[in-house]
């Protein structure tokens, strides 16, 4: 196998070995641990820098092994999947830092971060699949992986919780598996291509297609929790905060989401999938997904369900922008998959924080936690107000993509859809940032844990959601710096609708 | 080579019927013997293996007189493919149960010990024999002599309740054979003779056919356990020893499966337009659904394990009317194959880590089950690997199998069938957490279960057990090397060149 063949396979193993080595590991071993962990994520970071720099240079990196007559395992690197892939290994790494500060102490650590990595090589192998056999085995193996995570704490509701998120994956694991072998059945061994692998409806395909193209969504829809599909979503909030951090933003939802956005651009192909005309109706359910997941965030007074049911509307934004036929929707769409990772990973990380450090996990315990904990609060902020998408967050660039995106598409109704969720956005983020900023606390922190040191918090708890949130801005900021964000997005677009 | 290949086939069977009788000889010796007689075999066989993908498949004449005298030997991709399915399991579970029976001071243990290794090696050399006959009276006495070690190994775990499952497989076992052997004496007074090769070229469209198949499938089904003639099988396979438990789960009731198939395609395909194979995947279907909700209700991880057998046997006749539709496209044989090996490598592993837990915590109850994953996490994650692939979630050698049949199922229209594999695989997975669930539950340091402490597994059953599950997986990567295999001459009439 020569380099250019094996650096997409190199890139799935630089977690997965160490994940199987973790797990033969004595819980007392927390050196070697982490060192297996921070070099495989700091390699993994490597070589897709290395493959970036390749791609630039127009190399193709492709690692194919044969699987069945006629359908290859295929990993192969394009556009769409680097983001992916970028977007995961550096939020493992943020996230691995986390785990370590946040686990410290807690049973059972070599089968978390066992999983821990196992999960995040099914994320690369989500991304970098270059066919639905391949894209299929990630998939699911995602589902496996996660669920050890979802249950890790192992009490009554974490084994509830477990069960709900399995029978609703396995169930969208079900339909997928249809939606696969129905497309091979009629289409062939096709593989992923940018603009779509589909070149023409043939006479006949119309309606197998339509419902394919239905069951595919439905399928994506109960990882990515469209409405009514997000039901484990909250349920799943038993998990660890470094696990519904990863969840969130990268692995499970964002697989969902980017599962969405890959079968409608480069397995259908935005043309045929308009031609179709199964956008509508896409679009009308992210709208309603957009709109019902904040209006349930209001209710919530734990701060991680209220985080939970932000997500439901907040991941929808990206098959909302796939929905809106046109460039720009399509631009504001993916950049989206990576916003919302950031962003929602501060927020995440800051709800982890509180409780870790205060025993902090309702909203209504919040006031004054502000002064108690300024950088950790700040990094919620920025967060928070990205969601609601403030000008210069990064959440700003997503809504005016998409924005524009809708007056391009002719579906101006849709401006309405993002001006409400705003609203509802800042319904249920402001009463936070005012709780947590301006009003003074109430009596002792539920149960508050010193760390020593000079920081308001363990380092480790710290340092990523600060880094994280200066992401969330400096993704706003510097939206359109050459090969920043915009730019390799604009190029996926352009490739995608051929322009 | 293929003539090399040939005088080789009768060693196979002989390797291992000598370390019977050796084992049965010396018993002080059983084990090495038969360790030795096990890795020789699966040398062989595997050797063989490539040797057929290569050079085609290979017959030998017994004795040097051929058919309709004498007896043939013949191998070909089917049979190869379970020959090496027979070698790996076989290897692994001899390592197993040498662990498994120690005995130590018991002398009933001791008994027990000194009667698996000449039983055990004596029915691999049974069914090595029936995957390699040409012959349809000559499948009737490899058929009898499974039955008979299989019985046989059923009763050594000599429980009242055992010897109650024993008792009633013997009595199944032989009226199933009967009924084959009163189909073979209608195929012999139809066409004068009992060479599957003759039968097949002389077979037609006739009463007598239909009627020697109506009892040859009748008979063989019973012995296979396929719904709803499954009822002999959860006590005998939960009840006997985990080794043996694990033996025929993923090796006998094979060996009359492959009889159904190898017959159904050399000889009865001018039935193939009749309501018969209907039937048979009907049958499946009721198999998948009635052996999964029973899964679903047991008490016990060992019945929990047998009835999932009942389940997954029905997939293996699912596809029975695409297979002999058109015997050309061999996709729905590989589909159906790729199952058979994926569910004995899963389904061994499964019983072996069911006896290992059995072994360690000397209960089996799914309620004693709770945070067994911390307990025994070698043996819970084998178990899960083996669990993976009969839910048949990727990746895994379930997964390759079942994506096979969906292929295969959608592309002859078969709607309903598609239906059943993907329900089925959501009902397997209902059954698998109902052991893997709990397994991740906390156990309380100071609980009052005598087990909250990791528990010693031997290694000389553990790692045989996280070989095979491990293998499950892997394989999922090896499919096309299976069908390279399994293209090798199947059927023997399309393919012709014997």
């Amino acid at each position: 196998m020569t380099w250019e063949n094996s650096l997409p396979l190199l890139i799935v193993l630089t977690s997965l070995v160490p994940g199987v080595v973790i797990f033969f590991l004595k819980e007392s071993t927390v050196g070697v641990r982490t060192t297996l962990n921070m070099f495989g994520a700091v390699a993994k970071l490597v070589l897709i820098a290395v493959m970036i720099n390749g791609l630039l240079n127009e190399t193709t990196y492709e690692t194919r092994l044969p699987f069945l007559p006629g359908i290859d395992f295929v990993l192969r690197a394009d556009t769409l999947s680097i983001l992916f892939c970028i977007l995961s290994a550096v939020l493992w790494l943020v996230t691995t830092i986390y785990a370590i500060g946040y686990l410290e102490h807690s049973p059972n650590r070599s089968r978390f971060f066992g999983f821990f990595s196992l999960c995040v090589s099914s994320t690369m192998g989500i991304a970098l699949a270059g066919n639905l056999m391949t894209f299929l085995i990630f998939y699911e193996l995602l589902t496996i992986c996660t669920y050890p995570l979802v249950v890790h704490k192992g009490d009554e509701k974490a084994l509830r919780g477990g069960r709900t998120y399995l029978i609703y994956t396995l169930v969208g694991g079900g339909a997928l598996l249809l939606a696969v072998i129905w497309m091979y059945a009629i289409a062939g061994p096709i593989e992923f291509r940018d603009g779509g692998a589909i070149d023409a409806i043939v006479e006949g395909a119309r309606g197998p297609l339509t419902v394919i193209y239905f069951l595919f969504i439905a399928a994506f829809g109960v990882k990515s929790a469209i409405v009514p599909l997000h039901g484990w979503l909250p349920r799943a909030m038993v998990a660890p905060a470094p696990v519904s951090a990863l969840l969130h933003a990268v692995a499970v939802v964002k697989a969902g989401a980017f599962g969405i956005v890959r079968v409608t651009y480069d397995l259908f192909g935005i043309d045929v999938a308009n031609d179709l005309g199964v956008l509508t109706p896409l679009m009308i359910a992210t709208s309603l997904t957009i709109i019902v997941g904040s209006v349930l965030a209001i209710f919530q007074d734990d701060i991680k369900k209220r985080l939970a049911y932000s997500t439901v509307s907040q991941v929808s934004y990206i098959a909302l922008g796939v929905a809106l036929f046109g460039p720009l929707g399509s631009i504001g769409g993916i950049m989206h998959l990576v916003h919302q990772g950031v962003m929602k990973i501060t927020l995440f990380f800051g709800a982890g924080s509180f409780d870790e450090t205060l025993g902090v996990t309702k909203i209504s315990q919040m006031d004054g936690i502000g002064r108690r904990m300024p950088l950790t609060m700040a990094a919620f902020t920025v967060g928070a107000l990205g969601m609601i998408g403030v000008p210069p967050t990064a959440g700003f660039i997503t809504k005016w993509f998409l924005g524009t995106g809708a007056i391009e598409a002719n579906s101006h109704w849709v401006i309405g859809v993002l001006i409400l969720s705003s609203l509802l956005n800042a319904g249920y983020f402001l009463p936070i940032l005012y709780r947590a900023w301006f009003k003074p606390q109430k009596g002792d922190w539920p149960s508050e844990h010193d760390f020593g040191g000079r920081f308001e918090t363990f380092w480790m708890l710290l340092l990523p959601p600060v880094v994280t949130g200066v992401f969330s801005i400096l993704l706003g900021l510097f939206a359109n710096l050459p090969v920043g964000l915009l730019y390799w997005v604009r190029l996926i677009v352009l490739r995608e609708y051929e322009l | 080579m293929p003539q090399d290949l040939a005088f080789w086939l009768p060693v196979v069977i002989a390797v291992p019927l000598m370390a019977a009788v050796l084992a049965f000889l010396l018993p002080r010796a059983a084990f090495p013997i038969s360790l030795g007689a096990a890795l020789i075999t699966s040398g062989l066989v595997c050797w063989a293996a490539l040797a057929a993908v290569n050079a085609g498949p290979a017959t030998h004449t017994v004795g040097g007189w051929s058919a309709p005298l004498g007896i043939d030997l013949v191998l070909d991709g089917l049979s190869g493919l379970l020959l090496v399915l027979t070698a790996i399991i076989g290897l692994a579970i001899t390592v197993y149960a040498h662990g498994y029976f120690q005995p130590g001071d018991d002398l009933v243990k001791q008994h027990q010990y000194n009667f698996f290794w000449p039983l055990w090696m004596f029915l691999w050399a049974s069914l090595n024999a029936l995957f390699l006959s040409a012959d349809v009276f000559n499948l009737y006495v490899t058929l009898e002599l499974l039955g008979f070690s299989a019985v046989a190994l059923t009763a050594l775990a000599g429980k009242p309740t055992v010897l109650k499952a024993a008792m009633r497989y013997l009595m199944v076992s032989l009226s199933g054979s009967l009924f084959y052997l009163m189909g073979v004496v209608f195929l012999y007074a139809q066409f004068g003779t009992l060479d599957i090769r003759l039968l097949s070229a002389a077979s037609a469209e006739t009463p007598t056919l239909l009627a020697s198949a109506a009892l040859i499938t009748t008979g063989l089904i019973m012995k296979s356990a396929l719904f709803p003639l499954h009822f002999w099988l959860p006590p005998a396979h939960a009840n006997a020893a985990a080794p043996v438990s694990a033996l025929l789960s993923a090796l006998v009731v094979k060996g009359s499966l492959y009889i159904v198939l190898r017959l159904w395609l050399e000889v009865f395909y001018p039935l193939a337009d009749t309501v018969a194979p209907q039937v048979l995947s009907v049958l499946g279907v009721g198999a998948v659904l009635w052996g999964s909700l029973q899964a679903m209700q047991q008490p016990r991880l060992k019945l929990l394990i047998a009835y999932s057998t009942v389940a997954q046997l029905g997939y293996m006749f699912l596809l029975m009317p695409i297979l002999l539709k058109n015997r050309d496209d061999s996709t729905a044989l590989a589909a159906t194959m790729s199952f058979v090996f994926a569910h004995a490598v899963a389904k061994a592993a499964a019983f072996l880590s069911a006896g290992s837990i059995l072994h360690a915590l000397k209960d089996d109850r799914l309620t004693a089950l709770s945070g067994l994953m911390k307990k025994m996490p070698v043996t819970t994650a084998a178990f899960a690997m083996a669990g993976i692939s009969l839910i048949a979630l990727p990746p895994s050698a379930g997964f390759l199998a079942k994506y096979q049949m969906l292929q295969s199922a959608l592309t002859n229209g078969y709607w309903g069938l598609v239906f059943v594999v993907i329900g089925g695989g959501l009902l397997a997975a209902v059954y698998i957490m109902r052991v893997l669930g709990p397994a991740f539950k906390k156990v309380e340091p100071y609980g009052a279960e005598s087990t909250s402490k990791a528990v010693h597994v031997p290694l000389v059953m553990s790692i045989p057990t996280l070989a095979l599950a491990l293998l499950a997986i892997v394989i999922s990567f090896m499919g096309v090397y299976l069908l390279e295999l399994l293209a090798v001459g199947t059927p023997w009439v399309l393919k012709g060149g014997l």
